[in-house]
Order: C-alpha cells, then sequence, then structure tokens
C-alpha cells in the first residue's frame, strides 16, 4: 500500500511538472506561442516523461532489488549458529518464518527469540528502505524537472522528442505478447529440463503408468512414482473425442442453419443465445457436470444397462466440454460459411439443386478447409480446458476408452499438482512443468496449424 | 451446330445410357423430403442448444434460489444475571465480551423442550438446532444495551445449516431415519415449532456481507467479491493501457515487415494458449523468481491481464481498423503528426469498440478460474482483503471451493455463489452491448 502512494505521488508530481514545463515554454518566448517551435503543452509533456520516467524506473528498481537486500542484510545478523550449516531449503523456511512473523501473520506462533528479534529487524529495515526509496524516487523526479526545465528553449523539438518516446513507448508495449509467450516457453522449459534429468523423456512419453506420489519410505503403498503419462493423453483424448461429438454435429448444424436458413429475427435472437453459452464460466460448467449432468448419466445408465458406474465419469465432462465448445464451432463455422462466395451458390441454384444439397455439394466442399480450421481451434480448446475436467472427470489415472468410467487429464494433473504446497526439488512437482510443456506445444501447434489454414483459405476466396 | 450438336449426342448415347429427366415427381418428393430434414436438423440443432441452456440455468437456480433466504427460530431468552455474571461483582466491558452467551440459548432451548433434559444424546440434537456462533449476535445485543441484563427477550437466531435444510424442505422424510441426517425427534421438534409459528423465513443478508466460513451457514460471498474487483482493478490497469498501445503501434504504425508479422502470429497464438499454462507461467514468474505473495490479487491480475491481453488487442485493432481512412487523410492534411491523427481522431473515434472489447476481456477474466488455482487463491479466506497484497480469492474460485465441500447447505451456497457471478457477468455484457450500441460510429 505505501508503493501506491508514492506512484500516486509520482503522478502528481508528473503533472505538476507537465504545467511548469508548458508555463516555462512560454515564458522563454515571452507569451508569444508562435515562436515556439512545438505547442506549449508538448514542453509540458517532455518535463513530464523527465519526471515520471526515470523516478518509475528508480521505484521498480528498488522493489526488485529491496527484498534481497533486506533477507541478506537479516540473515548475515542473525548468530552464525543458526545459519551455519544450513541447507538452501532450511534455509528458505528460516527466511519464511521471519517473513511469516514480521508481517504478524498468525501461522507463525514462533517463539524463537532470533527470529522474533530478526522479524523487528525486517520490519525496521522495510520501514527505513521505504523512507528511503521515497526521498531517492523524489531526488530523481526533482533532479528530472531541472534538467528538463533547463533545457526548454524555443528552438526547442519538443514535439518530434516526445513523439519519438511515445513511439518508443508503443513498440515495448507490442512487444509484451512476444515477452509473455517467452515467459512462458523459458518458464516451463527450465522446470521440464531438470525433470527430465531425473526421469527420462522416453519413460515419461510412453509409459503406461502415472502415479507421481513419491513414497517416503520403502515400503510405502500406493506411492510408486511412476510417471508414465500415457493414460493422461489417453483420458485428455477420450474426453476430448466425446466432446467433439458432441459440439461438431450440434455446431455445425446450427451455424449452417443461422448462415443459410435463418430469417434476420432468428438469428438476432439466436445469435446472442449462443453467446451467452460461450460466455459461461468453466466453474460454472464444471458445477453443472459434477452435480447435475454426472448424476443424470450414472442413474440412466444403471436404469438401462445395470451397469454400476462412478460418480466421475469421462462421458459427463466430456459431454458438458462439448456443450461448452457448441458456440465455438458455430461462430467460427459460421463466418467461413459466409465467406464462402455467393456465385458458387447461384450456379448449384442455377442447375436445380435444393437449397441442402447447394449446402451439402457446393457449400461445405468450398469451406471444408476453413472449417477444418475451426474444428482444429475448437479441439485445441478442448484439451486446454480445465475447470469441467478437474470438477467432473476424477483424479486417478487409468488407461482405459470405456467412457462411463473416471479418467484423468493432463489439465487436471496439473492442476492437483501445483494448487497447494510444492516442493521445487521433487519430481512430482516437477512432472506438472512437464506435462505443462506438453500441453502448450500441442496446443500451440494445434492453434499455428489451424490459424495457417484458416489464412489461406480466407486469401483463397479474396 | 443444331447438327453437330445432335452428332456429339448421338455419340455419348453409343457409350452410355442417357439419364432422361424424372418427370414422375418421385425423385423430386424424396429430394424435397431431404431437403425438409436438413433444415429441420438445423432448427433442432440450434433449439437442442437454447433447450440446453434453459436446464443448465434452471438447474442453477432451483439449487441456488433457496440460499438468499433462511431459517431463524424465535426463542425467549433470558439474559440472566447469574451467568454472565456469575460473581455477582461489577460489569465490565471486558467480562461481557467474554461471557458464557452460549449457556443463554442452551437454558432457554431446555426451557422450550423440557423434555431432553437429562438424556445426553437429545440435549446435543437439541443444541444442534441452533447455528455456531448464533450466540454472537446475543453477545452484540448486550454490549450495545447493557440493560438488558436480568430481562426476557424474544430474539430471532440462526438455524443450524441442517435445520435449515429442513425448513427449506430439502430434507426426504421418507427416508429410513439412518440415512437422514435429521432424526425423527429433531423433526418433531422442528414440526412443534414451526406450528407454533417460531420459525422464519428471514433474508440472508449475511451471504453478501460476510467471507468464507467452514459453516456453511455463515458462509458468504463479500469477501470473494471484494478479491474480485481488487484482482479485476490489476488486470484493467495492466492490460487496458498495454493492450491500446500495441494495438495502435499494430495497426498505425508498425511497418510490413516480417518480425511484425511473428508479433501478430504469436498474438493470434497467445489468445488460445490454455488459462492453466498462464497459471504455470504466473507460478514459475511471479511467484518463484519475482518473489510476489502468494494469493494476492496482485499476482492474479497480473495473470489474468496476460491471459485478456490478445483479446484486448485483437478488439481494439479491430475498433482501430473500422475507422474510416478518410478521417486519417484529412488530418494529416491539415498538417497533424500521425501521432496526433491517431491521439486526436481516430482513438477517440475507436474508442467505443475498445471499451466494450476491453469489457469482454474483463468478463472472461472474471470467470476465470484455473490459473488462480495454481497461484494460490484458492486458499480459505475468512477476512476481507483491503490491499493488493492481502490474500484473496475471487468469485469464480469461491465457487469452485464450496462446490468442493459435502454439505447440502454448501451446493445452495454454490448455486447462489455462480448466480452472482452470473449476474455481474451480464451487468458487464449489457454494458458492452450499449456502448457498442450508443456510441458506436457508423459509416
Amino acid at each position: 500500500m505505501h508503493t501506491s502512494i508514492v506512484v500516486i505521488g509520482l503522478i502528481g508530481f508528473a503533472t505538476i511538472g507537465y504545467t511548469i514545463g508548458r508555463a516555462r515554454a512560454i515564458m522563454t518566448v515571452g507569451g508569444i506561442v508562435k515562436d515556439l517551435h512545438s505547442i506549449p503543452s508538448y514542453y509540458g509533456y517532455y518535463t513530464a516523461i523527465w519526471i515520471g520516467v526515470p523516478s518509475l524506473v528508480m521505484l521498480v528498481i528498488w522493489l526488485i532489488v529491496q527484498p534481497h537486500v533486506i533477507d541478506e542484510v537479516v540473515m548475515s545478523d542473525l548468530p552464525v549458529s543458526i545459519t551455519q550449516n544450513l541447507s538452501t531449503s532450511e534455509y528458505s523456511l528460516l527466511l519464511n518464518n521471519i517473513h511469516n512473523t514480521a508481517n504478524g501473520s498468525i501461522f507463525s506462533r514462533r517463539n524463537d527469540p532470533n527470529i522474533i528479534a530478526a522479524a523487528k529487524q525486517v520490519n525496521s529495515l522495510r520501514q527505513i528502505s521505504f523512507m528511503l526509496m521515497a526521498s531517492t524516487v523524489f531526488c530523481v523526479g526533482v533532479s528530472g524537472l531541472i534538467f528538463a526545465r533547463n533545457r526548454i528553449s524555443p528552438v526547442m523539438r519538443a514535439r518530434n522528442i516526445v513523439e519519438k518516446i511515445i513511439n518508443f513507448i508503443l513498440i515495448i508495449s507490442s512487444l509484451i505478447a512476444i515477452l509473455t509467450t517467452l515467459g512462458i516457453v523459458v518458464s516451463l522449459m527450465f522446470e521440464s529440463v531438470i525433470f527430465f534429468t531425473k526421469i527420462p523423456l522416453h519413460e515419461f512419453l510412453f509409459g503406461l503408468n502415472w502415479s507421481p506420489q513419491i513414497a517416503i519410505h520403502a515400503e510405502q503403498v500406493g506411492a510408486s512414482g511412476a510417471f508414465g503419462a500415457v493414460p493422461l493423453f489417453a483420458g485428455t483424448l477420450l474426453i476430448t473425442f466425446i466432446a467433439m461429438l458432441v459440439a461438431v454435429p450440434i455446431g455445425l448444424m446450427s451455424a449452417i442453419y443461422m448462415a443459410e436458413y435463418a430469417k434476420p429475427r432468428f438469428r438476432a435472437f439466436a445469435k446472442p443465445m449462443l453467446e451467452v453459452l460461450a460466455g459461461i464460466p468453466t466453474v460454472v460448467y464444471g458445477f453443472f457436470a459434477a452435480t447435475t449432468v454426472a448424476p443424470a448419466f450414472r442413474i440412466a445408465v444403471q436404469e438401462s444397462v445395470g451397469l454400476n458406474t462412478s460418480s466421475e465419469s469421462a462421458l459427463a465432462a466430456g459431454v458438458v466440454m462439448g456443450i461448452m465448445i457448441i458456440p465455438f464451432v458455430s461462430s467460427l463455422s459460421d463466418d467461413v460459411i459466409k465467406a464462402v462466395p455467393h456465385s458458387l451458390r447461384d450456379g448449384s441454384y442455377g442447375l436445380g439443386a435444393t437449397k441442402s444439397e447447394t449446402i451439402r455439394l457446393v457449400v461445405m466442399p468450398a469451406a471444408l478447409p476453413g472449417i477444418v480450421g475451426a474444428l482444429l481451434l475448437a479441439v485445441s480448446r478442448a484439451i486446454g480446458e480445465t475447470m469441467i475436467v478437474v470438477m467432473a472427470a476424477g483424479l486417478t489415472s487409468n488407461l482405459t476408452f470405456n467412457p462411463f468410467e473416471a479418467v484423468t487429464t493432463v489439465t487436471v494433473q496439473i492442476v492437483t499438482l501445483l494448487a497447494g504446497d510444492q516442493e521445487f526439488d521433487s519430481a512430482k512437482t516437477l512432472s506438472a512443468f512437464a506435462l505443462g510443456m506438453i500441453l502448450f506445444l500441442i496446443t500451440f501447434a494445434l492453434n499455428l496449424l489451424a490459424l495457417r489454414v484458416v489464412r489461406k483459405y480466407r486469401e483463397h476466396y479474396e | 451446330m443444331n447438327n453437330t450438336l445432335s452428332t456429339s449426342l448421338n455419340k455419348s448415347a453409343s457409350s452410355q445410357t442417357i439419364r432422361l429427366p424424372d418427370f414422375s415427381g418421385s425423385h423430386l418428393a424424396k429430394r424435397y423430403a431431404s431437403e425438409r430434414r436438413f433444415r429441420i436438423l438445423g432448427i433442432a440443432s440450434v433449439g437442442v442448444a437454447g433447450i440446453i441452456l434453459l436446464i443448465l440455468l434452471s438447474s442453477i437456480v432451483s439449487k441456488g434460489y433457496s440460499a438468499f433466504w433462511l431459517h431463524k427460530v424465535e426463542l425467549n431468552i433470558t439474559f440472566s444475571a447469574e451467568v454472565l455474571n456469575p460473581d455477582g461483582s461489577t460489569l465490565e466491558e471486558v467480562k461481557l465480551k467474554q461471557a458464557n452467551y452460549l449457556a443463554l440459548i442452551h437454558n432457554a432451548l431446555k426451557e422450550k423442550f423440557p423434555a431432553a433434559v437429562g438424556n445426553r444424546r437429545k440435549i446435543r440434537m437439541l443444541y444442534g438446532m441452533i447455528a455456531p456462533k448464533a450466540d454472537l449476535v446475543l453477545r452484540d445485543m448486550v454490549l450495545s444495551n447493557p440493560s438488558l441484563i436480568g430481562t426476557t427477550k424474544k430474539v430471532l437466531l440462526k438455524l443450524s445449516d441442517d435445520w435449515d435444510s429442513l425448513s427449506k424442505g430439502f430434507i426426504n422424510r421418507d427416508l429410513p431415519e439412518s440415512d437422514r441426517r435429521i432424526k425423527d425427534l429433531e423433526i418433531n421438534w422442528h414440526d412443534q415449532l414451526q406450528s407454533e409459528g417460531h420459525i422464519h423465513s428471514v433474508f440472508n443478508a449475511d451471504f453478501f456481507t460476510t467471507g468464507d466460513s467452514r459453516n456453511p451457514e455463515e458462509a458468504g460471498i463479500y469477501s470473494s467479491l471484494i478479491g474480485s474487483i481488487l484482482t479485476l482493478t490489476v488486470t484493467l490497469l495492466i492490460s487496458f493501457p498495454l493492450g491500446v498501445m500495441s494495438a495502435i503501434y499494430l495497426e498505425e504504425f508498425a511497418p510490413n515487415n516480417r518480425f511484425i508479422d511473428f508479433i501478430e502470429i504469436n498474438i493470434n497464438n497467445l489468445a488460445a494458449v490454455p488459462s492453466v499454462v498462464f497459471g504455470v507461467l504466473g507460478l514459475a514468474v511471479f511467484l518463484n523468481f519475482f518473489g510476489l505473495p502468494r494469493s494476492a490479487p496482485l499476482v492474479g491480475g497480473l495473470v489474468l491481464a496476460l491471459m485478456t491481453l490478445p483479446t484486448i488487442i485483437i478488439a481494439a485493432r479491430s475498433a482501430l481498423k473500422a475507422v474510416s481512412p478518410s478521417i486519417r487523410e484529412a488530418a494529416l492534411s491539415l498538417g497533424a503528426s500521425p501521432l496526433q491523427v491517431v491521439t486526436h481522431h481516430v482513438l477517440p473515434m475507436a474508442m467505443p469498440g475498445i471499451l466494450s472489447g476491453t469489457i469482454i476481456g474483463m468478463a472472461q477474466a472474471l470467470g476465470e478460474t484455473a490459473p488462480l488455482l495454481m497461484i494460490g487463491m484458492v486458499a480459505f479466506i475468512v477476512d476481507i482483503p483491503r490491499t493488493f497484497t492481502d490474500p484473496a480469492t475471487v468469485m469464480s474460485v469461491q465457487v469452485y471451493i464450496w462446490s468442493d465441500s459435502p454439505e447440502r447447505a454448501f451446493v445452495e451456497r454454490t448455486s447462489a455463489g455462480i448466480m452472482v457471478l452470473l449476474g455481474f457477468l451480464v451487468l458487464m455484457n449489457a454494458a458492452a452491448i450499449l456502448l457498442r450500441k450508443r456510441f458506436e460510429f457508423r459509416w
């Protein structure tokens, strides 16, 4: 909260700087504005930038460095007897204790006087650091103001400078997307590589047994620590397949109906309805699957076949996921079908084909590449969907293609392995990163392929 | 010419038989029937989607509407001085805060049902009627008005979740007693109280004013609502400026080269990356690398900002693209610099489109759950978060947490939470549509 006060103060300071710069520029020409190179407000922006940007950079650097410096100081001030011979994990545990005590957290009622002293020291250091930070940032801002104010003169090309800076900021912000992708790849890669030094890649990709619990002692039951991901891939594929079985016919047929048959009034009602289906959060679908669809299926199966099924089944998760994807399929294919040129339809009608024959024999084949692209995107979405499967598909890995049994998926395992407390040196946690890597690569490839197919298709008719 | 046609016809007739047009109409009828079938299939699939939507919404509403009410029982509470002030000395506030208010409730219950006294099992059942923490109501009453001590007053007290379910009629009385959470004796007591008019149905205001709790009758959505607002504030503050700026650059200033193509493909791809991967990114980068606090709205907001960024960029670009080039040309010809063209003319005209795209992106972020589980927002949070670094949870995650709880009353709370969440989504989307309809410039 302290930091936000500093930020707000900075914004205020920069605003004041704007008026100072503006007034200064007008003063240099004695109030005859046309003698200035740029409009006065650009001199104001120039000053505000000189105040805001350096001090903001200073602030960010300070915030990144500060915790590390404080930790170093506190740990070096602790009696040597405590800090000696600590492994990295014990070291971080100790640090965590100190931090929790310093924050007054209820979870750390430790009465170790050393820790309490250290926590007090942390708090006082934080306070000192905050005061130092505020004054340093302010000083940087003031020097920026003085520098900018001295440089303002009638011949200074303030507009060009300001526009150059803004252009630079625009470029930086469009690079964020690349940075995000890079961040994803690097963070996944980093932990995955460590994982694959513990578990060989072929065992992970082709092993048939998934049970990521690592045994604490040798005879522990059910903790074999097997990392064969094939059951997860199979479960993901099974659920995706069921989802596509639901989504493709319904989505495609509604798209065809909306694009070719529906009158504007029907469209005006039906399109928003499908959009509502798309706007419902996945956690709601998950709840629906777990509390309404799964019990309904279980009862139906028990009464018709007499089979006893588990309360969590691939079928319920798959069907609800299919429902979620319907609007996705239908809106993408709707666009694709509409992009088919009208001349093709007219030609078909001219030869005496009925509307449905035209659609099936002319429009669909012409739209096929685009529809394939849309379906690939839908598959990628189904593979990456998480909440529905977490809530309705189950946790136990199960190499089966029986839709009435519980299966688990890649995303479920990532969530269960990473939600909660993790230790970053165990293969169990690291395996989630390897799974994330696989998931990212597969969906990335699917998306790339789909986007390329759709783009090619569009160019074909444009 | 006529000749050549007939010879070519003859030629092909010799190689294969000519199919004459079918004038009988039977084939045509078949084709028309298939046309009708196709059409019906189309309308049926739209209908199926609509019916599913209806089932989904009605199942949520039918499960959740009852959570907005709860039942209270009217008891004659005697604020006896012996219980509250056993040693008979002067009353101080500290003492009143620590007094045994639960005993007051228990005394009132025993007075109401004297038959249960003496039987430990029955007494426990009887005490189980009232919600835990109901004694705090009495404490607040006494603290605000100490003159109550020594008097008897009718007080409405919250029923426990099982009794509340019974009052709402969710307990199946036909089941054998051993399969029920509520036993026959309790049902008798309940029916007696009800017939005497002591059980009242009241609006569940606590649901909107309290945080999470292990007891369903205490659990509320308020703390997660505040968490959602804090998180979305961070998301908006980061993704809106960044998204608009990169859209402006890509649409207005970027040269046409391979690198820009690469950025564009990248953004489109990022829009389709599974959300759970963003959670892993947040865990690895924001928590482990930068050491930001777990469960904080700041981190959740950052992760969601990265997720919604592509959505906002794509929406903003199409809004910018929709502004007619004539505007740009006119401004340029009057001597505006390229940046002035954008900031003075193009951006204001594109703003309604950009804003409605942003609101839709925010609505997606509001419903997003999976990535937040990974950065610790799934924690059990009772307190109302105040700052961006306090531990917090958001509404969608709260729904997920409640859905994991086995109690019947939590199913009700989950559905009610979903209804509140959907309410906010409807509001946001309506705002986006309104914005688009009212302010978007039509060329």
